[in-house]
């Protein structure tokens, strides 16, 4: 089991997921956050904070989007950890009346 | 006079609990840009609050943000205080006067009450003193409870009525290789359970519990989770509430694991858990202890994500022999500090407490976590809140007085009072030997349940 940031993120990046994470899992690059499996206690209290719903615990997880599993387990470690939020990328906004939020 | 929070001039804070809120304000304190100082202040001997006695035993993995905790405990100018309790050991005006800034973060200790007949009778208990005993926590070691009745009943379904309902439902074999304490794990072994009901006043689109915790139900090696069928009915505003696009995700995968629950399957074990809803306990009856509750059927009325129940009248008796209320705590006020009685929480604006909910900010004290905006959320939450605080105070740092001499004036009057604190260091060995008392059994830790245990480490 783990939790997993998908391709809702991408353009977005909000961030508020991170204020809330315990163990501070959340890494990111240009685009947006992944998430630390080895280091994510599974609490799931970022899951409802992401205003365009891109965070699913693993059972939840979309046939389509079972991908994310790897994609975050790889890029994660490498990337720096992030603890605080940031300003959301430039044209979140309108990404996330696109997504339909 | 130095400018406060400089090298020249470090700032002096007291933490006052030592859970999550406490450790994730120090934290917020130690890594942000000003010097600063932190004495972390806990009752116990222990630290990491409800991590180490509130989260059920079974859930080890939640248990790993005590690594986080320990890393902020090697930052430099942090101090721990355990065994030291506020209001007794030292009063909140010598902390005041001690301390250019103080943050409470004690949590909310107790459990609401449900106002009923019979709630305290032998058999009634709170889902705090079970939580606390099967967690080895000092203050209920010496409870009792008695495991020797068919049926349990569970008012309240939250989170912790589930961990409540959970550890009932587990068997010895599921439970022996977790952390749970071995006095709990002895007395369970006996326990002659077999129906534990779990019960809400509203219906299962209002249910509190996470789905994750929810799912666990349909994984016990002993136990079946059942709900009768009709009780999934959903009126026209809990349709609406499922059908949100955003509060309706968690409720349409509750409402999943809900429906799993009523379908009638051949299970062949030995007990059942279930799931009870629009129902209120109205009295609770029995000549000595609990033999019986009596609830009152509900039914919802008002707005979707507002719906709120009130008694039709119709009752019913279960019978029972044990009864556990968890509905929700409230914090425990110290003297000397503002407190909010009928929310149970130290009133505050932004985490500076005031005299009084539209009160005055008193200057130079602060909350975070639950016993500043009330017992909601789960461990992550109190990072972001107490972050609030931090910053409140933070923007506070010229008005505070200057002349504090901090850890030193406290370690008097602890000396005079010949209290026996414990440092980090000291905890850490009391730590290493629960591991090692774990090790033979197999389980990550043997907790010791006593004070006097952890203090005879380390003589």
């Amino acid at each position: 089991m783990t939790t997993i940031v998908t391709d809702n993120c991408k353009g977005c990046r909000y961030t508020d997921c991170v204020t809330v994470c315990p163990v501070a899992c959340f890494h990111y690059d240009d685009e947006m956050l992944y998430i630390d499996p080895d280091v994510c206690i599974d609490c799931s209290a970022c899951i409802p904070e992401c205003p365009v719903q891109a965070i699913y615990e693993e059972d939840d997880l979309p046939e389509d989007k079972q991908e994310w599993i790897e994609i975050n387990a790889e890029r994660a470690p490498d990337l720096p950890v992030l603890e605080d939020k940031m300003d959301p990328l430039p044209g979140a906004d309108d990404r996330k009346t696109a997504l339909g939020f | 006079m130095s400018q406060l929070g400089t090298e020249a001039a470090p700032l002096r804070v007291a933490v006052v609990g030592a859970g999550p809120s406490g450790f994730y304000a120090t934290e917020a304190l130690l890594k942000s840009e000003i010097d600063v100082r932190v004495d972390l202040i806990e009752r116990l001997p222990s630290p990491y609050g409800l991590v180490r006695s509130g989260v059920a035993p079974d859930h080890p993995k939640l248990k790993q943000s005590i690594e986080v905790y320990k890393k902020v405990a090697a930052l430099e100018g942090f101090r721990f205080f355990g065994n030291v309790t506020v209001g007794r050991d030292v009063t909140p005006r010598e902390l005041r006067e001690a301390y250019h800034a103080v943050i409470y973060t004690c949590g909310a200790e107790t459990d609401r009450r449900l106002g009923i007949d019979g709630e305290d009778l032998a058999g009634s208990h709170t889902a705090t003193e079970f939580v606390g005993w099967y967690n080895g926590h000092p203050d209920y070691r010496d409870r009792e409870f008695d495991f020797s009745h068919e049926t349990a009943a569970i008012i309240g379904q939250g989170n912790v009525a589930a961990d409540v309902a959970r550890i009932l439902s587990k068997s010895v074999d599921e439970l022996k290789h977790t952390d749970i304490s071995q006095h709990a794990l002895d007395a369970l072994a006996e326990s002659r359970i077999k129906t534990i009901a779990v019960i809400g006043r509203r219906g299962p689109a209002q249910a509190k519990f996470t789905t994750k915790e929810l799912r666990e139900f349909l994984e016990l090696e002993n136990c079946q989770a059942v709900i009768a069928p009709e009780e999934l009915a959903l009126n026209e505003a809990s349709q609406a509430e499922l059908a949100d696009k955003k509060e309706g995700v968690v409720v349409a995968k509750n409402m999943a694991v809900f429906e799993k629950m009523a379908e009638d399957t051949e299970h062949g074990k030995s007990r059942i858990c279930r799931m009870m809803f629009c129902r209120s306990p109205v009295r609770i009856e029995g000549d000595d202890r609990i033999e019986r509750v009596v609830l009152e059927r509900n039914e919802l009325s008002g707005e979707p994500f507002s719906q709120r129940a009130s008694g039709t009248g119709e009752t019913e008796v279960m019978e029972c022999g044990l009864l556990f209320r968890s509905i929700g705590y409230r914090g425990v006020p110290i003297e000397g500090v503002p407190f909010h009685d009928s929310w149970g929480v130290f009133p505050n604006q932004d985490g500076r407490i005031t005299d009084g909910p539209d009160g005055a900010v008193v200057p130079g004290i602060y909350t975070a976590g639950w016993i500043k905006r009330g017992p909601s959320g789960i461990i992550g939450t109190n990072r972001a809140c107490a972050v609030q605080t931090v910053e409140s105070l933070k923007g506070d740092l010229s008005n505070l007085p200057s002349d504090h001499s901090g850890t030193d004036a406290l370690v008097k009057v602890l000396q005079e009072r010949g209290v026996r604190s414990i440092d980090f260091t000291e905890w850490q060995r009391i730590d290493a030997e629960e591991v090692s008392r774990g090790e033979p059994k197999g389980k990550p830790r043997e907790k010791f349940t006593r004070r006097e245990e952890m203090l005879q480490v380390l003589s």
